[in-house]
């Protein structure tokens, strides 16, 4: 009798294992974000780089007509390459730059802040890579346009932003006055 | 015409292996039928095929042969020769390949060197080893074939990824895969004993070398990884708590348990189910392992290109096999005798077993580590990630009675033993480390709560690892093993302890302090190579007595265009000056990282000779 519990218990054991297993199977734990799709979530939550404050994305994106979505880590090479962009952003007036600081060390991504200068008005983390995950993020850099009336994405660039990119950028803004 | 040869011969292979499986339940009730007769045939010809198919997909690489899709997909005419060949396993259709290669060799070699035992019991192992091998040639043709023709075909190859570039990349999987599917024969084997009712010191004796040979290509497997980890990748670390390290050292925790084990079931004929038990979990954890990284359900820098159908393939083929293997434990264990023998507490069977239930504790620390937030997620959605501090939390209370155990443990007789062996001698060592703690700790400046304690323990395994060599009661090669693991601990902990890291951004001719030590950016060139370019730097770091120069490099590969740092180390006895650089704008300024890492080499020395003590062993037992 004792055995035949054990046995029961073990193959039961296994089998809610092969079944979860397989759900995780099937679900793509690509988080491949459907690109066309342009509402999105902005109500997770996150801590401030500088403070420890919670906020949440959508009260980020409150201020001005346009917001700019940056996911960046001071590992990622290309982060600095793009940091000059962003810094040149920062001169226009409509624009809110926010930026999510995706899986890093603190004192490392206050070092690359202080090193490169901060082009951000507020700075989100992201230690789990799991808020950038659900906006949609390929990987770092990412960055989003977001209008802030509508709460909409109008443009998404994966990868550094360049000269051909920043310019379609501020004329996207032009634009959409 | 390659794609042919090696999709045929596969076939012919698949055949092979459903006929032998028809055939050994007929053979099983002819008593005095000679297994070397077809059997051995067929296995023959099922391993020259695997041979020959494997041979093919080599020659595909080598001569670029681009109308195979997997040559096509991770290979390139300007790739190095030894590159284009370890590509062949490199990718997931071709590290199938070589499993199955491995598998079906190893039976092979087991046909051979069981000539001794039972009629009925190499009969039933051939049988769970051909449904593993029949598992896995399903999987290969039908959802992971490598020789998949291409039509047009094309003139270049997409490349390989450059990190997997590295001659220690080039072997490792090749080594761990001899350890994986090294178990495969113990569970087979373990299986065909609990049925054929022969789980007793002649089993123990056979299956002994298969748990070293596993647990040896295991250990340098997991060795390799680390040092490409610490190479190639530029953290400065050997270890990450990678879910895909995990996988492999999840076995290894089981194998280690399973040889003590052995040792006890091969002297006093005890332990008879906890060694089945174990054989078989390790075998599990084995697959297990390959169905995490194969099936894209972790995520991870090793995780290879997902496909959904393999890994629904591997699960449901993992959950046959192991539903199959609880079924034949449970209704034919009371085929091991229960011969009760009285043991004492003080004894080496206590040790042994303290020594296991140690393993099966650390075994559940990395165990829920790895799978915890892959259930949580499918049943709560939740995204959580577990890192080092989990596993060092866990882990680092446990070992400091780990490691005392480990030194006394040995040294006790099988049966009974007294006390007061804990004589005076080794209270002298354990004041002895007591106080060389206290001193190393205190200068170093390091207050953690578990440190005292933690290098006390590992300090008096040392040094008992190290008198044990005068004693002549036990076996060399444990010696070997038993002080190339405290040496291991120790090494990790001063590294640990005494690692230095210093980062700034610089450009040529720029100098820095760091301590007491000068760091000069002297030059910079390019170099051309085949199939990169690289960007040279030479440091010159130097303090008071002398000076060395490190040159790491940035490197451009073409196909895929990709930039990998490459640190330059250089490694001494007493530490290793890891240098590594990044580029940042292009105004000249690069971020330089230098790291000392105090007996960084000792690390792989050590996990060198644990592996040494297992080759030792077996040289012995055969030679």
């Amino acid at each position: 009798m004792v055995k035949n519990i054990k046995l029961i218990a073990v193959v039961s054991l296994v089998i809610i294992s092969f079944f979860i297993l397989l759900k995780g199977l099937n679900k793509t734990n690509n988080y491949s974000p459907d690109l066309n799709s342009s509402k999105i979530d902005f109500n997770f939550k996150a801590k401030f780089l500088y403070s420890n404050e919670e906020t949440t994305l959508y009260e980020l994106i409150n201020d001005k007509d346009f917001s700019i979505i940056n996911i960046w880590a001071s590992w990622c090479l290309p982060c600095r390459d793009e940091h000059s962009f962003l810094l040149n952003l920062k001169s226009l007036d409509k624009l809110n730059i926010i930026g999510i600081n995706y899986k890093d060390n603190e004192i490392n991504a206050k070092k690359f802040i202080k090193e490169l200068g901060n082009p951000y008005s507020k700075i989100v983390v992201d230690p789990s890579g799991v808020n950038s995950i659900e906006l949609g993020a390929y990987g770092v850099p990412e960055t989003l346009l977001v209008h802030n009336k509508t709460k909409t994405i109008l443009k998404k660039y994966i990868g550094p932003l360049d000269d051909e990119k920043l310019a379609e950028l501020k004329m996207i803004i032009k634009n959409e006055n | 015409m390659l794609n042919q040869i090696g999709n045929y011969s596969l076939y012919i292979a698949l055949l092979s292996s459903i006929l032998i499986i028809i055939q050994s339940p007929i053979l099983l009730n002819r008593n005095n039928i000679n297994v070397s007769g077809r059997i051995f045939s067929l296995i023959s010809i099922q391993s020259l095929m695997i041979i020959i198919s494997f041979i093919a997909l080599i020659i595909a690489f080598i001569i670029s042969d681009f109308s195979n899709e997997t040559v096509y997909n991770n290979s390139h005419t300007s790739k190095p020769l030894f590159y284009k060949i370890s590509g062949t396993w490199g990718n997931h259709e071709g590290s199938l390949l070589l499993w199955l290669l491995v598998l079906s060799i190893f039976l092979l070699i087991f046909t051979i060197t069981s000539k001794s035992l039972s009629n009925k019991y190499r009969i039933l192992t051939l049988f769970f080893q051909q449904i593993i091998i029949l598992g896995f040639l399903l999987f290969i043709l039908f959802t992971s074939n490598p020789f998949m023709s291409l039509f047009p075909i094309p003139n270049e190859g997409t490349g390989l990824n450059p990190l997997l570039q590295d001659p220690a990349l080039a072997i490792h999987p090749p080594i761990l895969y001899l350890g994986y599917v090294g178990t495969s024969i113990i569970f087979s084997s373990s299986l065909a004993a609990l049925i054929s009712g022969s789980v007793n010191k002649t089993w123990a004796k056979h299956i002994k070398n298969w748990v070293l040979v596993s647990w040896i290509f295991l250990s340098i497997g997991i060795l390799l990884g680390s040092i490409w980890a610490y190479y190639e990748l530029g953290w400065g670390g050997f270890w990450f708590w990678d879910p895909v390290e995990n996988v492999s050292l999840m076995p290894w925790f089981c194998l280690t348990a399973l040889f003590h084990t052995i040792l006890i079931l091969e002297k006093r004929e005890m332990f008879h189910s906890w060694a089945v038990i174990l054989s078989i979990t390790t075998f599990s954890l084995s697959m297990s392992g390959t169905f995490l990284v194969r099936s894209g359900i972790l995520n991870s820098i090793h995780t290879f290109a997902n496909d959904p159908s393999r890994g629904v393939f591997i699960l449901c083929f993992l959950f046959i096999l192991i539903t199959l293997s609880i079924f034949i434990y449970f209704f034919h264990q009371n085929k091991i005798k229960n011969n009760f023998i009285k043991t004492y507490i003080v004894s080496k069977e206590t040790a042994i077993l303290v020594n296991n239930l140690f393993m099966m504790f650390f075994l559940s620390v990395v165990l829920i580590g790895t799978v915890y937030p892959i259930f949580l997620e499918v049943i709560n959605n939740d995204k959580i990630s577990v890192g080092p501090p989990f596993y060092h939390k866990l882990i680092v209370p446990f070992m400091i009675p780990f490691l005392i155990f480990m030194a006394i443990g040995p040294n006790f007789n099988w049966i009974k033993d007294k006390i007061d062996k804990i004589n005076l001698q080794q209270l002298l060592f354990f004041i002895l480390s007591i106080i060389v703690s206290f001193i190393f700790l205190k200068r170093v400046g390091i207050s953690y709560l578990f440190s005292l304690p933690l290098f006390i323990a590992s300090l008096f395994l040392f040094f008992i690892t190290i008198k044990d060599f005068s004693v002549k009661k036990t076996n060399l090669s444990q010696k070997i093993s038993h002080f190339g693991f405290s040496l291991f601990i120790l090494s990790v902990l001063v590294n640990g302890v005494l690692a230095k890291e210093y980062s700034s951004n610089m450009k040529v001719g720029d100098e820095r302090k760091f301590l007491n030590k000068t760091i000069k950016f002297e030059s910079l060139k390019i170099n051309e190579n085949k199939n990169y370019q690289s960007l040279e730097a030479n440091f010159k770091i130097s303090d008071k007595n002398n000076s060395i120069n490190l040159k790491p490099e940035i490197r451009v590969y073409d196909q895929p265009q990709t930039i990998t740092s490459e640190a330059d180390i250089e490694s001494t006895l007493y530490s290793d000056n890891f240098l590594v650089l990044n580029i940042l704008k292009n105004d000249g300024f690069y971020n330089v990282r230098y790291q000392i890492k105090p007996f960084m080499i000792w690390i792989w020395i050590s996990i060198i000779l644990i592996s040494f003590g297992g080759i030792l062993s077996i040289v012995k037992r055969n030679g």
